[in-house]
């Protein structure tokens, strides 16, 4: 047998044998494979320029109120990029959290419901409309473009409607506007990092361990070391700065959690491979026997339920409900976030974290210009400038990886 | 009917048995009363004109476009090929000339697309056993031009990506491969690789029918050719024992003649 063995052929992945060397993780970069490494690059640099701008940027306070104002629309983005990774879009994202919020304040507030209750209502409205528009996507073969742009149209008269004539509902003080304006304790902020610290430690080198149990080969130990060390610091800093102000607020623990949770989702499970494959070829993934209208469907519904629970932390930050709510730039804001942030409008490539890289980004800019004092024309004019940035980028990278063969 | 000259390769009771197979599309008649039997560690090339019903035929048997017709019988005993399902489950894989593959995954998951690896209650993905499993798996093809399983099946080359197709046919542990045109987009090099590849297969005691159009190829791996004409089996080849000539002639019906229309082609 051995005699018959064909010639080992050089071939054009040198790439994969040496992971540490310098112009191999360029040429990744540039290819896009590591996104996230090129926004927190883009992250630092934005930060700099603010800093510079204006030295409160950088301050405790306004980066303690960043992350308030970004929980809202990164756990919308969450949605988003697994709409993305299937390769469809999700329109009706923004107005989908208003209409959601507004449901929410008016069983709460008019109706006198409990406000749990309020807030898993506001959630079931969510999935309700998924579901319905999903299954117009998938039943029908309506691109999810035009059914959701439908639904931007729709809900948004929804939204109108359930508000009434007041058009404005404030929401009293009460567990939904706890959700934002609760601060942990600094001890308890320091426990919840160290945990986060541990627990990543813990997986990181679980994994390896159980690679390398079965003979597989691993990344060099210091490679691990790296990845832990940098996670380690960025909690570390978050915690030190959030200390600094109010303490770590429990709308970022929430966020980080569905960040990690939906991570696991798409990463480790056999559903959110099936999402990566429906997005990157379906009639292949038809073909291995996955069901991809039930992969579509699902997938709607839990974009629509996250747009609901960041209409939640979005009215709880704002203390009110109003016509406005999940208008605007948010619908733009929340799918700019992730593809800026590396996840693909094209289908079949991303990552969960995207959702609050990208939200980060955008987030910063704003908070920066409002810092600034910068007039809403020039402020339109720059995000549209960086979205249309980060689209290029996308598209750009898509080529150079299409000719990288 | 069949011009054969009924090679012994594999001996014994045929691994696949097709009888009288006949599909019909409208008023267009692919395949009219074809024969062919298999036997383990026998690869056929099934070679033929365009539209003389290759494809028809190996989707009749894959089950995706079943037979109007004609009785299968799988190791001796008469069987159903009306769906997909029937043919995966006696064990008959098919590699179609699209591949079918995700470029945005890496190989081990396009290996075990749909078949993945779980532990935790089918939910949770085993990569390492998913891994393993796809290092040994290339290992037994002889695949040595993949140095990581871990690479995006977007950054291979062709060959690479039909040498991963055949492989993943292969998870399900089948007897019997359908291959489609496997060189048809390839190079030199990588086409001796895939050559390798169905020599393999045919090592491992597999039955293996592969459409071609390039006799060379055929040649080189094949025990037999099946010549389609115009629907019909013109003839089945010991290739050990037949020339080139012979089976160009089958293909466009210079020599035996099964035709029913005078002949319009230009012989050789």
């Amino acid at each position: 047998m051995s005699t018959t063995a064909p010639a080992p052929i050089p071939q054009a992945i040198e790439d994969e044998q040496k992971p540490f060397s310098v112009t191999a993780a360029l040429r990744r970069l540039a290819r896009g494979e590591l996104a996230s490494v090129r926004v927190l690059l883009g992250i630092a640099v934005i930060w700099t320029i603010f800093q510079i701008a204006n030295d409160r940027f950088l301050s405790a306070v306004n980066l303690s109120n960043l992350t308030l104002q970004i929980a809202a629309v990164a756990t919308i983005s969450i949605g988003v990029v697994l709409v993305l990774l299937l390769g469809e879009i999700d329109l009706s994202v923004g107005v989908v959290s208003g209409l959601a919020a507004s449901v929410m304040a008016v069983l709460s507030v008019q109706h006198g419901w409990p406000p749990v209750i309020a807030i898993l209502a506001a959630l079931a409205v969510g999935a309700a409309i998924g579901l319905f528009q999903g299954f117009v996507i998938t039943a029908f073969g309506i691109p999810s473009f035009v059914v959701t742009l439908a639904g931007l149209l729709g809900w948004q008269g929804a939204l109108l409607w359930v508000l009434g004539d007041t058009g404005s509902i404030n929401l009293p003080p009460n567990i939904i506007t706890d959700l934002t304006s609760t601060f942990f304790d600094p001890a308890v902020g320091w426990i919840l990092g160290i945990a986060g610290i541990v627990a990543y430690a813990g997986s990181v080198l679980m994994a390896r361990r159980r690679r390398e149990s079965t003979g597989l080969g691993v990344e060099p130990f210091g490679g691990a070391v790296a990845r832990i060390v940098l996670v380690a610091a960025a909690i570390v800093a978050a915690v030190v700065i959030l200390n600094a102000d109010r303490g770590v607020p429990l709308a970022a623990v929430i966020v980080i959690v569905l960040m990690i949770a939906f991570t696991f989702v798409t990463e480790r499970t056999r559903y959110g491979r099936h999402i990566f494959a429906v997005g990157g070829n379906a009639e292949a993934a038809r073909r291995a026997g996955i069901r991809i209208r039930r992969i579509r469907l699902s997938v709607f519904v839990i974009a629509s339920t996250l747009a609901a629970a960041g209409g939640v932390l979005a009215a709880s930050r704002l203390l009110s409900v109003n016509q406005q709510s999940g208008g605007q730039d948010l619908l733009l804001l929340a799918i700019a976030g992730p593809v800026v942030a590396g996840t693909s409008l094209f289908g079949g490539r991303g990552f969960v974290w995207s959702a609050l890289l990208g939200a980060i980004v955008i987030g910063s800019i704003s908070n920066g210009m409002d810092l600034l004092g910068l007039d809403s024309d020039v402020k339109f004019m720059i995000t549209g400038a960086v979205l249309l940035a980060a689209v290029t980028i996308d598209a750009a990278t898509r080529l150079r990886r299409q000719s990288a063969r | 009917m069949t011009q054969s000259s009924s090679p012994k390769t594999g001996g014994g009771e045929p691994l696949l048995a097709l009888k009288g197979f006949t599909k019909s599309f409208g008023p267009v008649e692919a395949l009219k009363g074809v024969d062919l039997e298999l036997h383990a560690g026998e690869v056929i090339g099934l070679v033929g004109d365009n539209g003389a019903g290759k494809s028809t035929l190996v989707k009749a048997i894959a089950g995706v476009q079943p037979a109007d017709t004609g009785d299968a019988f799988f190791q001796g005993q008469p069987v159903s090929l009306s769906s997909p399902q029937d043919a995966t489950t006696l064990g008959i894989a098919t590699v179609y000339q699209d591949l079918a593959l995700c470029e945005n995954l890496d190989i081990v998951a396009n290996l075990f697309l749909g078949q993945e690896a779980s532990n935790g209650g089918h939910v949770v993905l085993d990569e390492t056993s998913m891994e393993q499993k796809s290092m040994e798996l290339l290992g037994t093809l002889g695949v040595t031009t993949i140095r990581s399983v871990r690479t995006d099946v977007e950054l291979l080359s062709g060959g690479q990506r039909q040498a991963v197709a055949i492989a993943r046919s292969m998870l399900g542990e089948p007897k019997i491969v359908l291959l489609d045109e496997p060189t048809a987009a390839l190079g030199v090099v990588q086409t001796r690789q895939i050559l390798e590849l169905i020599k393999r297969l045919k090592e491992q005691g597999l039955g293996v029918i592969v459409i071609s159009h390039n006799l060379a190829d055929v040649f080189q791996v094949a025990d037999k050719a099946a010549v389609l004409r115009l629907g019909r089996m013109a003839g089945m080849f010991d290739i050990g024992r037949s020339s080139q000539e012979e089976i160009v002639a089958a293909i466009t019906g210079a020599e035996f003649g099964t035709d029913e229309r005078p002949t319009e082609e230009t012989p050789l």
